[in-house]
């Protein structure tokens, strides 16, 4: 019986293999040597070159900044959510996760029309008397679209950590005399943060290593280090540069969680990923 | 029993898919590699119709997915329509075996003059036949901007158009503007003319709206651009939806390109392929074919069988004088690649 339930994780075994193991064994191959196959940390030390440099801190800029801009847009959103009744709760969340439903591409694509020169948005501000806003092809229209991409995932998690606390937990705060200010910050938010940090997490690291938002919404005039990695490998044919940058970004993107976890000592029930 | 019938069926099933794949390449077919939407298709049914001979046909989007295509290795190729540059690259990596224009009788279409054009990439004539030539040139809303203007690169650095200027999100078409208005070789590698243009290319990003590939051509239809850096192929194409749109190759020359068809090493039906180049320069179907493409063509039948206004349109044919001052891309080696691909990195990221 114990062997027949073993062949169960057989399919898993396969996939893990497959799809986790062999790639990032392939990438590193790559990232360590050259052209020739001789051992070299040319491909990672890169990254230090001004270009690469340059282009990833405008990643780590980008993706903190669509980081915060979700963070202050869900975190608000989450407390009225948990102050509706059930029925209507539901229904909000079924809204705000309906988009995804949607490939993101897509969505992408449909912004990219919605804020063109000549699209539905400037048309309108434009009948309105206003000017016209210019901010597809710039890093703004970036930020915008990862906000845009990524806000469900912020949400989510810091609804359901909010969802979880108990009622007379905050009655009891109460009984004892605390007031609005302490019950937010000494009860709820230390309650939130593991589904604040779970959210942080599914946003930064999506929006440190996107490439396709900033290829449609930034007009191939936004270098970030995704589309560097992308151009190495689709348009340079330098699989090894691409795969040694690729390792510097997975380093960023452990450091990162890695931080953020050392910061939450309860990331038990709300943690997504 | 009923599940061993299940197994006895999906066994079955997968033996008659490896089956397919399998047998296909061996008995009477032709593997063809090709630029998406760029052969008619009635074309293709019209060829397997008439020799029997089955076509499995694939495309991809841009010379390079094709090489990565043809190394990957997983397909042996048949027969493969690219550019100029490329076929260079891949005769110099010894991937590429000559045709014998003797099976092909139907070359006779062709305008000669093409095939001088085409010794840029293939020196002896004898590893590929032209298919589809143009040019690089600037695709202009004539409501924002005049004639006069764009006959020159300079345009493409006017002030008055900032915010208005699309680039070709593609590192030699980019380097060729700059390159072609400070009067060097488009396939220059030296490091001195290349920062010139690269100088010109960093002071022109904040003036340009986005650099595009494919989008160029509905951008411009959508009036969200006066100007756009464009293959003649696609402003023929924006002109049919947008009658405000003008196409000109400005005087200090450009680049002309030509899409050829070779066969690889990888070629199994080399009779087939002949066949096959030899159904493509028959004059009814190279026609049904020019119709669909809308390219110029170097078939003189389909030519000479058009009217008198397709035969003067410059945007699909350039006019002699125009081709005169163009150049073919030259492969470039693995240094000068690497060089390019920093210039282009330094200006992206600038």
């Amino acid at each position: 019986m114990n062997k027949f339930r073993k062949l169960f994780a057989g399919p898993y075994i396969v996939w893990v293999i497959g799809f986790t193991v062999l790639p990032i064994l392939m990438i590193l191959y790559y990232a360590f040597t050259n052209a020739d196959g001789a051992l070299t940390l040319q491909n990672v030390t890169a990254i230090a070159e001004p270009i690469h440099f340059k282009a990833l801190l405008l990643s780590l800029r980008l993706a903190l900044e669509c980081t915060v801009i979700c963070l202050l847009l869900s975190y608000p959103l989450a407390m009225i959510l948990n102050g509706l009744k059930i029925k209507k709760q539901s229904f909000v969340v079924f809204i705000f996760v309906l988009p995804m439903w949607m490939n993101f591409m897509l969505r992408i694509l449909a912004w990219q029309m919605l804020l063109s020169n000549n699209g539905i948005i400037n048309s309108i501000l434009q009948t309105l008397g206003f000017g016209g806003i210019q901010i597809l092809n710039t890093p703004t229209a970036v930020v915008f679209g990862m906000v845009y991409d990524f806000l469900p995932f912020m949400i989510l998690p810091i609804y359901n950590s909010m969802v979880k606390i108990r009622k007379d937990v905050i009655e009891a705060a109460r009984d004892l005399g605390a007031n609005n200010g302490i019950v937010f910050f000494r009860i709820i938010v230390p309650l939130t943060m593991p589904g604040v940090i779970s959210g942080i997490i599914m946003v930064f690291v999506p929006a440190l290593t996107s490439f396709v938002i900033s290829d449609l919404l930034g007009g191939g005039k936004v270098l970030l280090i995704g589309n560097v990695i992308e151009q190495s490998f689709i348009k340079g044919m330098n699989w090894n540069l691409g795969s040694g940058l690729s390792i510097v970004l997975m380093i960023f993107v452990i450091a990162s969680m890695a931080f953020m976890n050392s910061h939450s000592k309860e990331t038990e029930g709300a943690a997504v990923w | 029993m009923k599940n061993k019938l299940l197994l006895a069926l999906a066994a079955l099933t997968l033996a008659a898919v490896f089956n397919g794949c399998g047998s296909a390449s061996s008995d009477n077919s032709l593997v063809v590699l090709n630029y998406g939407k760029y052969v008619d298709p009635d074309v293709l049914d019209a060829f397997e119709e008439e020799t029997g001979i089955t076509v499995q046909y694939e495309e991809y989007e841009s010379p390079e997915e094709m090489y990565t295509k043809y190394k990957a290795g997983s397909i042996d190729y048949d027969l493969i329509c690219t550019s100029d540059y490329m076929i260079q690259k891949l005769i110099e990596e010894d991937e590429v075996i000559p045709m014998n224009f003797d099976n092909i009788p139907g070359v006779e279409n062709l305008d000669k003059s093409y095939f001088e054009f085409s010794r840029a990439f293939d020196p002896e004539n004898k590893y590929s036949m032209p298919y589809f030539f143009g040019t690089v040139g600037i695709l202009y809303n004539t409501t924002m901007v005049d004639a006069s203007e764009v006959d020159t690169w300079d345009v493409l650095w006017d002030e008055k158009y900032s915010g208005q200027i699309i680039m070709e999100n593609s590192v030699r078409d980019s380097f060729m503007v700059p390159l072609k208005r400070l009067g060097y070789s488009l396939n220059a590698t030296d490091e001195n003319q290349l920062n010139e243009a690269l100088d010109m290319l960093i002071e022109q990003k904040p003036m340009v709206y986005a650099y595009f590939v494919d989008e160029s051509e509905d951008e411009m239809v959508a009036g969200n651009a006066a100007m756009a850096l464009v293959y003649s192929g696609e402003a023929a194409a924006a002109q049919t939806f947008n009658d405000d749109l003008d196409y000109a190759v400005p005087k200090e020359g450009s680049n002309m390109w030509i899409d050829s068809w070779f066969m690889p090493k990888t070629c199994k039906n080399q009779e087939n392929a002949e066949k096959f180049l030899d159904f493509l320069c028959r004059e009814d179907m190279a026609m049904k074919n020019f119709e669909y493409v809308y390219y110029a063509t170097p078939n003189t039948a389909v030519f000479n069988a058009l009217d008198e206004e397709t035969q003067q349109d410059t945007t699909i044919f350039p006019p002699k004088e125009v081709l005169d001052n163009c150049e073919v891309l030259d492969c470039l080696d693995s240094d000068a690649i690497t060089l390019y691909n920093d210039l282009w990195k330094k200006l992206k990221s600038d």
